[in-house]
């Protein structure tokens, strides 16, 4: 006896056969049909272990609240872990595997953490491991020694190492009315909404709209009820001002009415489309929202309510009518309200027999009586369920007699054999997106559940309408009722009496019986996913923790990834039932984003992949063709070297910087942030802005510049070039062109509104090229017309204008590299001509075209400060900059720079380290006094940036070191664990090279 | 979040920049009076309700706009130029060339 296909009924297409994998085992389903269908109708039943004690665990739901049978799906070596198998659809090639177990889900050793439970209950990790060591086996220590062991046995899937290729996008929405689920509230709401001309986006997470009328076998004027569902999306999807979004997720409510939602656009498919990305985040402006969210099946609390066989009646209901999948040949049930007995029939109809419905209550009523007769059940009122049998899969169950005003079980305990459990605690409904948008929920004691409150419609920030059992309304003729007005109202239209679909369904009161747990001995379940029983509730209770946010974060109760979607209301009444309490009193936690687990890639989206977007300096091409290999710098390409056949990196780098020290190399640095400074108050903004002054710089000529922040610490650099009286060219640091511009335009807008100044980006209209080297200037005499480049007309920081090769030019004495060197502007589109006539004056000097590497290099030599040295935290004097600091006049940052602190003697400084055992010293690596592999510890610094210098013939690096200055000429040591690398340096200044600056000045 | 820039009109939030605190009083350059510039630098008022904050259009016009937000609705009540001189809040008519 096990679960079944069923030979008609159900949505699924028979004639497609799609075959897939679970567990290295090849299975075969149809379209149409869930992981979980899928597997159910070929009598797989274990699908998962739990969290804590590795207990066999089977599907409890067959929609997203699924806390059970969560798997790991495959895609080549991408692995995505936790994901419901009743939310995965299959497809042709899917692999997946389930998770939790070692080494396999029928035999897993660690299912002996059920013989010691007591070792795990409530607290046990804090209780256990948090706090001082007392004793051997206590403690953080203690924890830390146990973390990797407990870390294995404890957990959901494990997420995978290799990149995710697949592609995600972003998209931008605006409707009149947003309708959040598409069952029969949904689907009139939207219809209503349209009829009235508003744009309308329709969402929903399954895969095929329509929501309950797809399973509860009503019929709706006449037909089906999913024959009405179909028709009806049908008609909705011909008009122009309806989008429909099945499979996508609605799963943030922000304020302005801007709704997040997740699109899963080719999860079900083995291969996307061509240009379709496997998620879409949607972000989605709606004037206003009708919630038809549903509501979500509680299970009820008894002794083994978790053994594989035993679900929520409505997930059976779904299974059998939307797949054609029986969970059981013999099924008992086991309720506190109405709804299972229609469940119950269905699965009669479907060909399963009804052992017995268990009801709570002492009087169910007539109509249930007669749909009882008629799912051939024996009925028993006023008994409950207080175990349940068997191995792996339930092979029986325990009743006794129970009395609901007391919660007493009596009489007789009896045994009854069924293969299937079905279980029904009452509906929540679905109000988290009410909750997120800041509605606090109303406990209604009729329903037995949390009702979202009528929100006010004045407000400007959240306009929202509910409808359907959202509200409460858990029948299908309110919920079309409400649902047609709830769209009405959306649109801004004044609601009239029309004629509604006429429902047929079977007859049913809404409200259960308040019964939330049967006590009795054994394991009961609240939290299936995070294995979080009723006793541990109480035990936390016990232990003094009395608020509901206390007792969630305690027992990690609703607090695993399906948030306690089934979970929350029966935690609480236990909770409650403890304090003595009503529930209301004991109130529920707010509900925040995402209501479903959200893809990252989808909240990156265009961030990463094929569509970030590119800069590329007007020379790229030119690298590209002439074998550069490319960095990616923030968004910027750089060429890193171009290397010559069978070189590795370092031996590209050594041989371009080697041969610019020798005779001269080039380098692409179109990449510098250029702001052109411009106005009658250009000079005085400038003081105001660098630490140094540019009023008294003349024009033609420029000046290297520092700028700090505001509190005093250093901010960017770069020199400023003064091109007439009133007309500056400043330059920045690539990553900081934009930070340097936002900066420049905040103190003219806001701070000093009165100066006439004017700023405007010119990175790009600017290309650059820096040539330097001992044959530099020769080079340029060969290429350069109209003007010298000579001593005299171009000295040290000089700027003259010329041609190269009949393209106007402006050139700059200047030099990073710590050579002979100039920076050639032009025109950006004249960049590559004049690169290359560079290239050709230089080649009777043996130019070498150079990459970030040899200039990280030749800058690292000289001791010159980048972004890893200005990184937020040091100030000009950490860096040997204090010569920059200007007594004259005020500037950002002036006011704040000689704060104690920041002036410490024990402040880390620049210096220069060189590697004493000839080996290559790694960025980010820790600088030490004493080495303690086995414990490291007392950093005195870090190195921000490290090389083989070809000048000097040896490993060196730039650091950041505690009074570093003071210690030049001594020794220490690095100390990287993470890397293995330890060794002694010694401490030098930062200028390694030509620290005269003969070479640069000729 | 929609912030309604006084030239471009209504746009999404992830066009412009926080630029601080609207709050907050720059000591005059030379000032030594540490306090202030101590205030200046770090102090923030972090009201629950109406602030008045500095915002940058930045990918927009890129004037910096004075927000007044509500920081427990995000409902924005006020919007304007923090330079006075951009002239009126409405948007200037294109030109009519037809
Ligand atoms: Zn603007």
């Amino acid at each position: 006896m096990s679960p079944r296909r069923t030979d008609t009924g159900g949505r699924i297409d028979r004639l497609k056969t799609i075959r897939f994998t679970f567990d290295g085992t090849a299975y075969t389903g149809h379209a149409g049909d869930t992981l979980a269908s899928a597997l159910l109708a070929k009598g797989v039943i274990l699908l998962g272990r739990s969290f804590k004690y590795h207990r066999p665990r089977g599907l409890l739901t067959a929609g997203v609240e699924e806390p059970n049978a969560l798997v790991t799906v495959l895609k080549g070596e991408v692995r995505e872990p936790n994901i419901p198998a009743t939310m995965v659809e299959i497809h042709d090639g899917l692999v997946a595997v389930s998770q939790n177990r070692f080494p396999s889900l029928a035999f897993d050793i660690n299912a002996v953490n059920q013989l010691g439970g007591k070792l795990l209950s409530a607290g046990f990790y804090y209780k256990t491991f948090m706090g001082p060591v007392v004793g051997p086996l206590k403690g953080t220590r203690f924890w830390m020694f146990c973390e990797h062991f407990i870390r294995r046995a404890a957990g959901l899937g494990s997420a995978g190492s290799a990149k995710d290729t697949a592609r995600y996008e972003r998209m931008n929405a605006f409707c009149d009315v947003l309708v959040v689920g598409s069952g029969p509230a949904g689907l009139m709401a939207a219809k209503a909404a349209s009829d009235q001309g508003a744009r309308v986006i329709l969402a929903d997470l399954e895969p095929r709209l329509g929501g309950s009328a797809n399973w509860t076998g009503e019929t709706i004027d006449g037909a089906p009820a999913a024959d009405w569902a179909r028709r009806t999306v049908a008609q909705l999807e011909g008009r122009d001002n309806v989008r429909l979004l099945p499979r996508t997720t609605v799963w943030g409510y922000y304020d302005g009415n801007t709704l997040a939602a997740l699109e899963r656009v080719s999860d079900h498919k083995d291969q996307p489309g061509k240009g379709e990305p496997r998620h879409r985040h949607w972000a989605i402006r709606a004037k206003s929202v009708v919630l038809a969210t549903g509501a979500f099946e509680r299970p009820l609390v008894f002794p083994g309510n978790d053994r594989p066989g035993v679900m929520l009646a409505h997930a059976a209901e779904r299974f059998a009518n939307e797949f054609g999948v029986l969970p059981g040949q013999r099924i008992a049930l086991f309720t506190n309200n109405d709804s299972a007995y229609r469940a119950a029939v269905a699965l009669k109809k479907a060909g399963a027999a009804i052992a017995a419905i268990v009801d709570v209550r002492p009087e169910p009523s007539a109509d249930m009586r007669e749909l009882a007769t008629e799912a051939g059940a024996e009925l028993l009122a006023a008994h409950a369920v207080i175990a349940t049998e068997g191995g792996r899969a339930l092979s029986g169950l325990k009743l006794q007699r129970f009395d609901m005003s007391n919660g007493a079980l009596n009489g007789e305990a009896r045994s009854m054999h069924a293969d299937c459990l079905l279980m029904s605690g009452g509906w929540s409904p679905t109000i988290h997106l009410a909750s997120q948008a800041g509605a606090r929920a109303e406990w209604d004691a009729a329903r037995q559940a949390f009702l979202p409150p009528k929100p006010a419609q004045d407000g400007p920030v959240q306009r929202w309408i509910g409808a359907g059992a959202f509200t409460g309304s858990f029948s299908t003729a309110a919920a079309m009722a409400e649902g047609r007005a709830a769209g009405i109202s959306a649109a801004g239209a004044t609601n009239t009496p029309a004629a509604l679909p006429v429902v047929d369904a079977v007859p049913g009161d809404p409200d259960p019986a308040p019964v939330f747990e049967i006590r009795a001995s054994g394991k009961s379940f609240v939290d299936f996913q995070h294995d979080v029983t009723a006793e541990d509730v109480r035990l936390a209770h016990r232990e003094g923790f009395v608020s509901v946010e206390h007792l969630k974060r305690y027992t990690t109760l609703g607090m695993a990834t399906d948030q306690g979607k089934s979970s929350n209301i029966p935690g609480l009444a236990i909770m409650a039932e403890a304090l003595g309490k009503p529930i209301p009193e004991v109130g529920t936690t707010r509900f925040r984003p995402p209501f479903a687990p959200v893809s990252i890639g989808s909240l990156a989206a265009e961030r990463f992949g094929d569509l970030r977007p590119e800069r590329l300096t007007p020379m790229h091409d030119w690298h590209l063709a002439n074998g550069a290999t490319m960095y990616s710098a923030g968004l910027w390409y750089r060429p890193m070297i171009y290397a010559l056949a069978g070189e590795t990196v370092e031996q590209a780098y050594v041989r371009e910087a080697r041969a610019t020290r020798e005779s001269a190399g080039i380098v692409d640095v179109s990449t510098l942030g250029k702001i052109a400074v411009q106005g009658p108050d250009a000079a005085e903004f400038l003081d105001r802005v660098y630490t140094n002054m540019f009023s008294t710089l003349a024009v033609g000529k420029a000046r290297y510049g520092l700028m700090l922040r505001e509190d005093g610490l250093a901010f960017d650099d770069g020199t400023t070039w003064r091109l007439g009286e009133q007309d500056f060219l400043m330059t920045t640091t690539t990553a900081n062109a934009g930070k340097v511009m936002q900066h420049l335009e905040y103190f003219l807008d806001v701070i000093w509104p009165d100066l006439k100044v004017h700023v405007t980006s010119v990175t790009d209209e600017w290309a650059g090229a820096a040539i330097g080297g001992p044959k530099a200037r020769q080079i340029l005499a060969t290429c350069v017309t109209g003007t010298a480049v000579g001593n005299a007309t171009l000295p040290f920081m000089g700027i003259v204008r010329g041609r190269i090769a009949d393209v106007p030019v402006m050139i700059c004495r200047l030099s990073f590299s710590g050579e002979m060197a100039f920076e050639v502007y032009c025109g950006a589109g004249h960049s590559t001509h004049v690169w290359e006539a560079l290239l050709d004056a230089g080649k009777p000097f043996g130019l070498v075209t150079y990459g970030l590497e040899a200039l990280g290099t030749m800058r690292i030599e000289k001791g010159h400060v980048t972004g890893a040295e200005i990184d937020g935290r040091t100030t000009a004097r950490d860096l040997h900059l204090d010569w920059m600091l200007s007594k004259k006049k005020p500037f950002i940052g002036s006011a704040m720079m000689d704060r104690e602190g920041l002036i410490a003697s024990e402040r880390l400084e620049l210096v220069g380290l060189i590697a004493l055992d000839n080996r290559p010293l790694n960025g980010g690596a820790h600088i030490v006094e004493e080495v303690d592999e086995a414990n490291p510890h007392d950093s005195i610094g870090h190195i921000t940036a490290c090389c083989y210098s070809p000048a000097l013939g040896k490993y060196i690096a730039l650091a950041l070191v505690k009074g570093g200055k003071a210690r030049r000429g001594t020794r220490a040591h690095v100390s990287d664990p993470l890397r293995g690398r330890f060794g002694p340096v010694e401490i030098v200044s930062n200028h390694f090279y030509d620290p005269d600056g003969n070479r640069m000045h000729g | 979040m929609l912030i309604t820039c006084p030239y471009c009109g209504p746009r999404d939030v992830i066009e412009f920049t926080y630029q601080g605190d609207g709050n907050r009083a720059r000591p005059e350059p030379a000032s030594q009076n540490f306090e202030a510039w101590n205030a200046y630098v770090y102090d923030r008022l972090n009201p629950a309700g109406d602030h008045n904050e500095i915002w940058q259009h930045s990918g927009g016009c890129r004037a910096h706009l004075r927000v007044v937000r509500n920081t427990l609705t995000h409902e924005i009540s006020s919007v304007t130029f923090v330079r006075g001189h951009h002239g009126s809040a409405s948007r200037p008519e294109a030109e009519d060339r037809s």
